[in-house]
């Protein structure tokens, strides 16, 4: 595919309650295994999606969260959190996931693809997309 | 089709993965291998193994992509191409070793 397009998968809710985020992560699945350029983005209640440690045992859920570790194996380049919704609900990027990404031909690493950034960045973020979902 | 393995009868979907994976055992690879006519190898399991440790770590099944991409890097680069992949999985790497491993069909996969 020659003419990759930007996609911005942007998921606010909550991960469990409602099918939003699973059906959000399925889509970036698809769309990365098709060689596009994906990016996602947490805002408000999205964050959750990203927190370690959940357990789902007591709602008959799939736990999917380990699912957004491998991300960077399906060459998700960058996983934007918004500050301010980490910050109203008192957490900070220590509560998130780690997701690493690795050029598997040139060795090149990064550690951590998930970045804390505030509106105006996620503002431009968007704006330079050329799809946006919105979960 | 319901598939029998070891006196035990194991619901399966209309494209032959199994329902619970918890019902998966060695025997069950055996099984769907020997309906395709196929007999597991050494190679076959190293997929086949590693496949589950992928799903058991990330809780999906790999796309093809992502599939070759981690086997080349886990198990040496002659093993992390389509070609030698699709040569011991004949029907496609994703859909059949998935299939053989107990996973559901991977995510976009046709």
């Amino acid at each position: 595919m020659s003419d990759k397009k930007q996609f911005m998968f942007l998921n606010r809710r909550a991960p469990y309650g409602t099918i939003y985020a699973w059906e959000s992560l399925e889509v970036v699945l698809i769309a990365a295994a098709f060689e596009q350029a994906v990016s996602l983005a947490f805002i408000d209640d999205g964050v959750f999606q990203l927190v370690t440690g959940q357990d789902t045992t007591g709602i008959g859920m799939k736990n999917f969260s380990p699912t957004y570790k491998t991300l960077g194996d399906y060459e998700v380049r960058h996983i934007y959190v918004d500050k301010d919704s980490l910050e109203a609900r008192g957490l900070t990027q220590d509560d998130l996931q780690v997701v690493p990404w690795e050029d598997w031909e040139t060795e090149e690493t990064v550690d951590n693809i998930v970045e804390v950034v505030d509106s105006d960045k996620l503002a431009e973020l968007l704006e330079a997309s050329d799809v946006v979902f919105s979960f | 089709m319901p598939i029998e393995v070891n006196g035990k009868t194991l619901e399966t979907d209309e494209e032959g993965y199994l329902v619970n994976l918890d019902d998966w055992e060695p025997a069950v690879a055996e099984a769907m291998a020997k309906e395709d006519d196929l007999e597991l190898t050494d190679e076959h399991w190293e997929i086949i193994n590693f496949l589950r440790e992928y799903y058991e770590e990330y809780q999906i099944a790999p796309a093809v992509r992502v599939l070759t991409k981690a086997v080349g890097k886990r198990l040496g680069k002659e093993k992390g191409n389509s070609k030698y992949l699709y040569g011991l999985f004949p029907y496609g790497p994703g859909k059949q070793a998935c299939r053989y491993a107990g996973l559901p069909k991977p995510t976009g996969c046709v």
